[in-house]
């Protein structure tokens, strides 16, 4: 007789797939997790208190340090909701400044989660090529907003800065021609690969049901059939002018995320082809308001839709400068209530690969 | 006008359901996508919830946020339900007495409350009964108050 | 005075190579990754790797309280040493065997899988549980796949008739170079090497991503450069044995190059296998532990039975 013990394994907040400071404590049976206990909480700096006392233009850096890697959206969803707020009517040439650099900036998150979750299934070079990618983004970022992560771009009624010179928008179009290359490179080199399929197939699935009921969206609910993208259930901003598609699998596994991500950057690419043909040549790029912003009372509650799923801005407005409450749905901290239930049963190697597929930026988890 | 009417319907079914009471005020916010926003009877919005979930005119099976606010005499929890199916939206609120703060749990009807309400009894102090695990998720165990109250001092224990 | 001698010819060329390999991963890598690699050190960044053992050297030896510390310290030195005399049996050219064993090939799996107990030491012995979960895949892999590795040799050893590695050379001066009749052996065995290696994508007991750096975690300094030196040793001695099975050793690929002295076509072919792992490393993901074991057990010692049975009947009819 054999007597085997469990093992409490510390997983993090220093550890090299964790993707931040989160800490998952799991009970292993050899290699067999038997049960997990998330641990967050390392990064709350109290984003919602801190508002209570901000004006709603001292908020937007907050917002750039939630889903650090998609800045630009984050920005987007707290002016959105201030703008729905007051009802501003908004430049031509601003709305299409936003929708250029939050698609960038979609393919720029998406492209960081490509890279780091290759490096979870122990591939190194994925990652270089990613970064390589989203470098030539950051660079058109530099030059827009002058910062490449917390650009704080996005203002109540428009823009902050206009196209840098009229070069700008050309090398946005050069960007999205060659990145198309760069997708069939990635997709050559790392989709048809066996080892990677063979990692992904059929692991961390749960049903439609499941992912409902458990408040999932973004890719990891449109990986098991529900066709649901804030962009065109709830829209907002110009999206209504783009052709695009909300890509869908049904699989519900690590291997449907997988290509669901890599088909958002494609489409993504396709708005930013579409935004910088329709680009106007002139106009304002802020609507004309007061210096200091005061929304009337009321209370608005909108979303966009982040590279992680669904971000809802609640505000309560009492007509006053800063916001009376200030509330953030953040989606990786409601995604990221599946992961006990998902790694049940699985071993360590799918425990980082399950973590990886549910695509947390613990920014955004902590707020 | 749609919007009135869906809320008409709604505040209607929710009467025949659960009593007269169970809706106490009833408006549709255009800036939450005209989303009808009730402010439903405390102890019944369990009930209330899972009702809006399994009516198969309305199957609001999303629960896209749940989150609390601090008001001087009171405070209240906001709930957004939202349909995969038929694609409309219900804001719910419920009252909570700032001095008592207690709501019935709905992670039994959704399992995404847990954490929301996790974080709003971090944040507020607000009890949801029947909670499997009601612990502080995001502050430490050990921290003293609840922040997003208006009337919060941070605890210093002096050095 | 000739054993001396040659030991030292030895040691410096074993030594010299270590941070000659560890230079051309890092540029090849580098290279591969779309980057530069290290240029700094010197020319063309040459003296990288004199630069970082001279920081190894001085870094200060952590042991983990609690640390069974005689295992601790002296396992990295069981992982090591075994490096070294596995290349006492290799033939690097015709009069250049340091210890010609008529069991070679035996020798050398005996010896190398000495390693495995200083892994398994050295995670046992740290008293942290990701070290422990490396330990034991470790033995689980090591184990696994020794077996397919053997039984792939064991085709090239029927088709020679013996054990002596010298002798294996000489068999294919003869016929031609064993890869052509035992491809499938040596595809089995190539596989099984990379396995033996810990080389992507069988790199499970390191698996940073998974195990943080698996049996490694809690070394540093000196000994967690003793057990890097051992992995880079064991490439150079695994590329040699396949070029000793497989590709003729020392023999040139046609009579009419022979003017080129052995040992630089030994070193050409050892190496080439040795620098394999590197390119493997920056192509593929890692296997799961549970598929890694599948692997060997259900599909590699399978095939390399089959290999073993076609051979020994090619041998008896032809």
């Amino acid at each position: 007789m054999i007597r085997t013990e469990e093992l409490v394994l510390n997983v993090g907040p220093q550890h090299p797939s964790t993707h931040g400071v989160f800490r998952l404590l799991v009970k292993i049976d050899g290699e067999t997790i038997v049960e997990a206990t998330p641990i967050i909480g390392y990064l709350h700096r109290g984003t919602e208190k801190l508002a209570e006392d901000l004006t709603y233009t001292q908020i937007i850096p907050y917002t750039d340090r939630m889903d650090y890697l998609s800045a630009m959206i984050g920005n987007y969803s707290l002016v959105h909701a201030v703008e729905t707020l007051m009802g501003l009517e908004i430049p031509e040439r601003a709305e299409y400044l936003r929708v250029i650099v939050m698609e960038l900036n979609r393919i720029a998150s998406h492209l960081v989660w490509f890279g780091t979750y290759l490096l979870d299934l122990g591939a190194l070079t994925p990652f270089l090529y990613a970064f390589r990618e989203r470098e030539k983004i950051l660079q058109l970022f530099a030059e827009i907003s002058g910062a490449r992560l917390t650009y704080s771009y996005m203002r109540v009624g428009g823009v902050k800065w206009d196209v840098p010179d009229d070069g700008w928008i050309g090398r946005v179009e050069r960007f999205v021609d060659e990145f198309q290359r760069a997708l069939e490179e990635f997709h050559t080199f790392v989709t048809g690969n066996e080892i990677v399929q063979a990692r992904l197939k059929g692991v961390g699935r749960y049903d439609r049901e499941t992912a409902v009921a458990y408040g999932l969206t973004g890719v990891n609910l449109r990986s098991t059939g529900v066709p649901y993208d804030v962009r065109k259930a709830k829209p907002y901003s110009i999206y209504d002018r783009f052709d695009f598609e909300v890509p869908v699998r049904t699989e519900g596994d690590l291997w449907a995320r997988y290509l669901l991500r890599m088909e958002e950057m494609e489409q993504s690419r396709r708005i930013v082809k579409q935004a910088v043909k329709q680009f106007p040549s002139g106009g304002e790029i802020m609507a004309r308001l007061p210096k200091l912003i005061r929304p009337p009372a009321g209370e608005v509650y909108v979303s966009v839709e982040m590279p992680r799923g669904e971000q809802g801005v609640y505000v309560y407005s009492e007509g006053k400068p800063h916001p009376y409450r200030l509330h953030f749905r953040r989606a990786s901290f409601i995604n990221l209530q599946i992961l006990p239930k998902l790694l049940v049963g699985e071993n360590i190697a799918n425990m980082v690969a399950i973590l990886g597929s549910i695509d947390i930026v613990l920014g955004e988890v902590d707020a | 006008m749609a919007d009135e009417q869906f809320m008409t319907r709604l505040v209607a079914a929710l009467r025949q359901a659960f009593g007269e009471t169970v809706v106490l005020e009833a408006q549709v916010n255009p800036s939450m996508y005209g989303a009808p926003l009730l402010y439903v009877q405390t102890e019944r919005i369990a009930d209330v919830a899972r009702y809006l979930r399994d009516e198969p005119s309305l199957r609001l099976d999303f629960l896209n946020d749940l989150h609390g606010i601090d008001f001087p005499d009171r405070m209240e929890v906001f709930y957004f339900l939202q349909s995969h199916q038929h694609g409309h939206f219900v804001a719910l609120k419920v009252r909570v007495d700032r001095e008592n703060p207690h709501v019935p749990t709905i992670t039994g009807i959704y399992p995404a409350a847990d954490w929301q309400e996790r974080e709003t009894y971090d944040h507020f102090g607000i009890i949801f009964d029947g909670h499997p695990n009601l612990r502080r998720i995001l502050l430490p165990d050990d921290w003293v108050g609840h922040p997003l109250r208006k009337d919060y001092v941070p605890h210093d224990e002096g050095v | 005075m000739k054993v001396i001698l040659e030991v030292i010819i030895f040691t410096i060329l074993v030594l010299g190579y270590a941070p000659f390999a560890i230079y051309v991963h890092r540029k090849l890598l580098g290279w591969m990754q779309g980057r530069v690699g290290p240029n700094r050190a010197g020319p063309y960044g040459l003296l990288q790797t004199i630069a970082d053992t001279l920081k190894v050297l001085q870094k200060e030896e952590i042991i983990p309280a609690n640390a069974d510390t005689a295992l601790f310290r002296i396992a990295p030195i069981i992982a090591f040493a075994p490096a070294f005399i596995v290349f006492a049996v290799i033939p690097f050219a015709p009069s250049l065997t340091f210890a010609d064993l008529g069991v070679g090939l035996l020798f050398y799996v005996a010896v190398a899988s000495i390693s495995t107990i200083g892994v398994i030491a050295g995670g046992y012995a740290s008293n942290n549980k990701w070290s422990l979960i490396g330990a034991m895949r470790a033995a689980a892999q090591m184990i696994s796949y020794e077996i397919p590795l053997v039984l792939a040799a064991l085709g090239v050893v029927l088709l020679a008739g013996s054990l002596n590695l010298n002798t294996i050379v000489e068999a294919q001066s003869r016929s031609v170079w064993f890869v052509i009749p035992q491809i499938l052996g040596f595809v089995i065995f190539l596989i099984a090497a990379i396995a033996e290696l810990n080389r992507t994508p069988f790199d499970l007991t390191e698996a940073e991503s998974e195990l943080v750096a698996g049996y490694q975690t809690e070394y540093s300094g000196v000994r967690f450069a003793f057990f890097m030196l051992a992995e880079y040793v064991y490439l150079l001695a695994m590329g040699g044995l396949i070029a000793t099975l497989y590709f003729g050793g020392w023999l040139p690929p046609h009579p009419a190059l022979a003017f080129i002295p052995g040992i630089v076509w030994f070193l050409l072919k050892a190496l080439i296998f040795a620098f394999l792992p590197f390119w493997l490393q920056a192509t593929f993901p890692r296997a799961r532990v549970d598929q890694l074991m599948t692997f060997a057990w259900k599909w590699l010692i399978p095939l390399a039975m089959v290999n073993l049975v076609l051979t020994a009947m090619a041998k008896a009819w032809i």
